[in-house]
């Protein structure tokens, strides 16, 4: 085989297992154990902090506790163990693929996400994403689109009325809040001119992030030249403000998170889609939720404050370092799990919204907001040029 | 691209069109009709589409037959899983899929004969853009920035269609909110009443 189409095959190989296992999975793991210890904080309880090595199984006086980091371990394990008990009323086929149409969707969106800048291996720079595609955002919707599917036909697998009435309410309030989320990226789209999240990430660290533009070619704001060059930048921060407001809530929608959680809603629809499911086919819907989380939260990051660079110009410095790829990647999961933890704070804080609530959210007031401010947006940059 | 990737999204096409057919139940049916949109998307993105192949997705399987399957789903449609197959739905079903074969193998004859465009190198094709454009940077360098290129034909030769386009589909859609909206006495009356309207 050709060398070069070799080299692909392989760094992508190995772009897929890093990305996925090494990084994507701890963190949903970790993002559970985050969830428990910062609710128990918000609620002012102690938490799970026991899970460590159980030393006494094997003799010993004390368990070593490790403030409970094995907690994710132990409750995976319990997941794989746990008999899985399947209805006899539900539709088979559909209830056993429904899981997987949840968590597949979640995962696939990792591979156009810009981790890092690039790294040099055998002399040939390699991009720290797994495809770097010129269509990154609508890709994201694409696939963000099918995750409905699992949602839908878990609730309607079940043949039951609490997972129905979830999963209609799922389908609903994701085609709902696509709308907006797809409409709120466009004015990001119309400032930089590009659709490729590794240009779009690049162009940031040159010209400082989308939300943050306390730099750009003429230096930072402890230069003079700053200060001449920079009204486009802060005017742009309005309509990209609005943006990010409308986009990060509709990411809380979409990824059927607390405050938008009404899929599932406890009080009302006992365990909403997923009532009838146990043991390992719960977990999948847990790890797509969460999975849906981080790769939302690194969108996020990717548009709106600079994916995987530091700024201030110092990216360029970081690139030319022998792994300053890598040290791009240490940047980026930084700022990803800063969101998360934003996501879970948000979970604690605000209250469920009633559904109609939602709904007018989403069609009243945030559709055409994300509308109006492409007008604006496009009024801004006709002005400046 | 590579035949034993086409080939797979061929087949994947071809046994989603299949069961869309074959499946009793309307669901099974409508999430066939996906793995078969998927299957297409596929090959568009192998032909270096992948605007079009991405659309694809975003479009049909990711709105239209979510739509659908809302539909099927809510009416809890059982009726077609009972019913025999009748004479006159399967000739038709024969028919005119042979009809489009014949029509598709017509079109397949013509086009050996037909003068195909000349084939120009990525740099070649970037002269005929402005200097300091995204589509010459991308086409210089090597990528087809097939995104860019659509949005310009869209937006530069074809304004006015695409302009009536969207018209069109504002029409259909207000058509859609004016017809479906409660009449403004039933509205009142609603509001009137305490108890909800169980009629």
């Amino acid at each position: 085989m050709d060398p070069e189409i070799l080299f692909l095959i392989l760094t992508t190989a190995v772009k897929i297992i890093v990305f996925t296992f090494v990084f994507t999975l701890p963190i949903i793991a970790y993002s559970t154990y985050a969830e428990r210890r910062v609710s128990s904080i918000i609620q002012d309880r102690v938490g799970p902090n026991r899970v460590g090595i159980p030393l006494t199984l094997f003799g010993a006086k004390k368990d070593i506790p490790f403030s409970g980091l094995l907690q994710p371990l132990a409750d995976g394990l319990k997941a794989f163990l746990k008999e899985d008990l399947v209805p006899a009323h539900v539709r088979k086929f559909f209830f056993w693929i429904a899981p997987a149409l949840t968590a597949a969707p979640a995962f696939l969106c990792i591979c156009i996400i810009p981790f890092g800048s690039s790294i040099t291996v055998f002399d040939q720079p390699v991009k720290l994403v797994i495809a770097d595609i010129d269509a990154g955002p609508l890709f994201i919707f694409a696939i963000a689109s099918l995750s409905v599917y699992g949602i839908t036909f878990a609730g309607w697998a079940s043949n039951n009325k609490y997972s129905f009435l979830g999963g209609v309410r799922s389908c609903a309030q994701m085609i709902s809040y696509e709308i907006s989320l797809g409409l709120s990226l466009i004015p990001i789209l119309m400032v930089f001119g590009q659709l490729n999240l590794s240009d779009i990430v690049q162009s940031q660290a040159n010209n400082g992030w989308t939300l943050l533009p306390l730099w750009n070619e003429h230096g930072s704001v402890f230069n003079a030249a700053y200060w001449q060059n920079c009204t486009e930048q802060w005017l742009l921060m309005i309509p990209l403000g609005i943006s990010f407001i409308v986009f990060t809530t509709s990411i809380f929608a979409e990824t059927n998170r607390m405050p938008f959680d009404l899929p599932e809603c406890e009080t009302e629809l006992v365990g909403g889609y997923h009532t009838e499911y146990s043991s390992m086919k719960f977990a999948l819907f847990f790890l797509g939720e969460y999975a849906a989380m981080i790769v939302g939260s690194a969108v996020i990051v990717t548009l709106f404050f600079g994916g995987w660079s530091l700024g201030f110009g110092l990216d360029t410095a970081i690139s030319s370092m022998a792994f300053g790829g890598l040290l791009h990647i240490l940047i980026f999961l930084t700022k990803v799990i800063a969101f998360v933890i934003f996501f879970i704070w948000v979970r604690w804080t605000v209250p469920r919204f009633r559904y109609d609530q939602l709904m007018k959210l989403g069609w009243v007031v945030f559709f055409e907001l994300a509308l109006v401010n492409i007008f604006i947006t496009a009024g801004i940059i006709m002005l400046l040029n | 691209m590579p035949s034993v990737i086409f080939y797979i999204f061929a087949a994947m096409m071809l046994v989603g069109g299949l069961m869309v057919v074959f499946m009793r139940n309307p669901v099974s049916s409508a999430l066939s009709m996906v793995l078969s949109f998927l299957g297409l998307a596929g090959i568009f993105i192998g032909l270096n589409a992948y605007f079009v192949g991405i659309l694809q997705i975003l479009v049909y399987a990711g709105a239209i037959m979510v739509l659908f399957i809302f539909i099927i789903m809510l009416l809890d449609v059982k009726d077609e899983e009972s019913h025999p197959r009748k004479g006159i739905a399967l000739t038709a079903g024969v028919l005119i899929p042979v009809v489009l074969l014949i029509q598709l193998a017509g079109v397949l004859v013509t086009d050996e004969k037909s003068p195909s465009a000349p084939a120009l190198s990525l740099n070649v094709a970037a002269e005929d853009y402005q200097q300091d454009s995204v589509i010459y940077k991308k086409l210089s360098s090597g990528s087809l920035p097939d995104i860019h290129l659509i949005g310009r034909k869209l937006f530069t030769e074809y304004n006015f269609p695409l302009q009536v386009i969207a018209v069109l589909l504002l029409v259909a859609t207000v058509g859609c909110v004016a017809l479906s909206r409660k009449s403004v006495a039933q509205n009142n009356r609603d509001k009137d009443s305490d108890i909800p309207d169980q009629g």
